[in-house]
């Protein structure tokens, strides 16, 4: 029997009590009643803590001169399974390839990661964060420029030798 | 009463009715507060805090909400029952209160006011009448719905009213046997007298009251009538807006009443406990504070500070059964049906009966050996009540009380069911079962 079931040993017919029992339990609930340590987070001003691994809103990483990182190569929607980013690529006079359009449907999103595991230049990222609610349904379209600006930590990629990330 | 004079009781009556209905209305409000809040904390949550400081200011925005809801009338109800419902289930709740004192009485320049809105000298006769009133409003409600959920929860309310109307009638019949009188002021006299509330000389019969009042005010582990899983919330299903308000408002309230009855009837009233100084009594045309060995009166001091204490006293009582009745409605589970049946007539009114019987022949036996009514009196009533309370809990609370719900050795399932003709379902027919299944 796995370690998970509690067995609940019943009292045997002419054993059991009510009021007693009754009293008992009121006890139980009292304890609960004056214990100052709730699981309620005041979410607003109490902020959840997320797990590094987390997988929310994306960010695009940028070179130090401002360029996103991405080279479009065209893996991440190739391998999007919610066919959610829209990359039309370019090259510059150098031969050098960059994302003349980079849109991802946040909505069509599934929070996957596979575009942060299988991007090579490590720009497209999954990041710690969802507070990203909108008036506008338009608005959960994030272009380059949306992706680049965002600002919080991009998540941690499961590493086998390390499985529960400790 | 209490040798006033006309105008000056028309005065300080009005002034009592309208303080003791807003003070009432307002605990009302802050009680089904203290419900949400006390219920997060048993779950461990911490229940409504963002309307004003700890979320006090809750009850007013629920009491906006419910103003401006729609109110929807069902087309198949019966609407004069229907609009009548509520009223009546919320008039018999505040007017209860009437006769309950919640404070000694206050000296004035114009005499001494008694602080109770009404010391009608049928008190507790007055409380039995009015307390089963409230179930008319459940039961003219739910029936006038056109529903059968709210019926269902009427016929319920009904039935369990009557059930444990009689308990609560006996329990109380052995407070009137120790107190001689009907009036609440006198029961809170004699338990000043007695040196003791009644809660220890009258246990078992507190133990009994206070499981009938639950059944009463149709709250947790009672509330057949509502029962939100099995029968949607029961009577008031067809209910919106301010008419579910006043149901609700009316539970709250038959809570508070009820709370307050069990303090004055067996928690010593408005009485601050081991000390005399607050005594006080309206006996022979003037107030009297107890009787000195001889047994001539002894005239009561009283002082508007004592009045101000006694009622801190009372609230305070009143507000630890309310908490009691919430604590409870977040610990127990509700019972069957047959089990609130069973509890009722086969153990609340047989133990009431013996109880009453037992305190008859003990108050018999103690008046015809001349033991006079005083705290030795209160000790061996006290011992006698121990030894039901004990017999109640120790050995009627063996599997006797409520039964479990696998069959047991004392409550077994009857040994033949009654035979139904199951129609056997062909599996090879895939028609027939639709047509089973569709052809209601």
């Amino acid at each position: 029997m796995s370690v998970t079931v509690k067995v609940m040993n019943r009292p045997e017919a002419g054993r059991t009590s009510y009021l007693r029992a009754a009293l008992k339990g009121m006890g139980l609930t009292f304890k609960h009643l004056v214990n100052p340590e709730k699981v309620t987070l005041q979410y607003p001003e109490e902020q959840p803590d997320l797990s590094p691994r987390w997988r929310g809103t994306h960010r695009m990483e940028v070179h130090a001169d401002g360029r996103p990182k991405c080279v479009a190569c065209g893996l991440c929607p190739t391998v999007c399974p919610a066919n959610c980013i829209r990359l039309v690529g370019g090259e510059d006079d150098q031969g050098n390839r960059y994302p003349v359009v980079y849109e991802i449907d946040e909505f069509r999103c599934i929070f996957c990661g596979m575009c942060q595991e299988v991007c090579p230049v490590e720009a497209i990222h999954v990041g710690v964060h969802f507070e990203n609610g909108e008036y506008d349904r338009s608005r959960f379209v994030y272009d380059l420029d949306r992706l680049m600006e965002q600002d919080h930590p991009t998540t941690l990629l499961w590493d086998p030798s390390d499985p529960k990330s400790e | 009463m209490s040798g006033l004079s006309p105008g000056v009781f028309l005065v300080t009556s009005a002034v009592k009715v309208v303080a003791v209905f807003s003070v009432l209305m307002v605990a009302v409000a802050y009680t089904t507060l203290a419900e949400r809040r006390v219920s997060a904390w048993i779950q461990d949550r911490m229940g409504p805090n963002r309307v004003g400081p700890f979320g006090l200011l809750q009850p007013i925005a629920d009491g906006i909400k419910n103003f401006l809801k729609e109110e929807t009338l069902p087309g198949t109800s019966t609407k004069l029952f229907f609009v009548l419902g509520p009223m009546l289930a919320i008039v018999p709740a505040l007017v209860t209160f009437a006769v309950v004192p919640f404070a000694a009485p206050l000296p004035t320049p114009w005499g001494t006011v008694p602080m109770i809105v009404a010391d009608v000298p049928i008190g507790i006769l007055y409380i039995m009448a009015l307390s089963s009133l409230g179930v008319y409003g459940i039961v003219l409600g739910g029936w006038a719905s056109n529903n059968k959920y709210s019926f269902l929860g009427a016929l319920r309310a009904s039935a369990q009213m009557v059930s444990y109307e009689v308990a609560l009638g006996l329990s109380l019949v052995t407070v009137l046997m120790l107190t001689g009188n009907v009036t609440l002021t006198q029961v809170v006299f004699e338990q000043q007298h007695l040196g003791l509330w009644f809660v220890l000389p009258l246990s078992l019969g507190f133990i009994l009251f206070v499981i009938s009042a639950f059944a009463e005010t149709n709250r947790l582990p009672f509330d057949m009538p509502e029962a939100e899983s099995e029968l949607v919330t029961g009577y008031h299903t067809e209910y919106s807006s301010m008419k579910f308000s006043m149901f609700f408002i009316a539970e709250y309230a038959h809570v508070i009443t009820q709370s307050a009855l069990m303090a004055t009837l067996f928690l010593g009233g408005w009485d601050i406990p081991f000390w005399h100084g607050d005594d006080a009594f309206y006996f022979q045309g003037q107030w009297i504070q107890g009787f000195d060995a001889a047994g001539t009166p002894v005239l009561a001091t009283l002082a508007w500070w004592k009045t101000l204490l006694t009622l801190g006293a009372f609230v305070l009582k009143t507000s630890l059964f309310v908490l009691v009745y919430i604590w409870v409605r977040w610990t127990l589970p509700r019972f069957r049906y047959d089990q609130v049946m069973q509890l009722g007539w086969k153990i609340m009114l047989p133990t009431a009966l013996a109880y009453l019987m037992l305190i008859a022949g003990t108050i018999l036996v103690l008046d015809e050996i001349s033991v006079p009514f005083g705290l030795t009196y209160g000790l061996i009533l006290t011992v006698v009540s121990m030894i039901g309370t004990v017999v109640f809990t120790f050995w009627l609370d063996r599997d006797r009380v409520i039964s479990g719900a696998s069959p047991s050795a004392r409550w077994p399932l009857p040994q033949s069911m009654p035979s139904v003709d199951v129609p056997q379902l062909s599996e090879t027919d895939p028609s027939q079962a639709a047509v089973g299944a569709g052809g209601n």
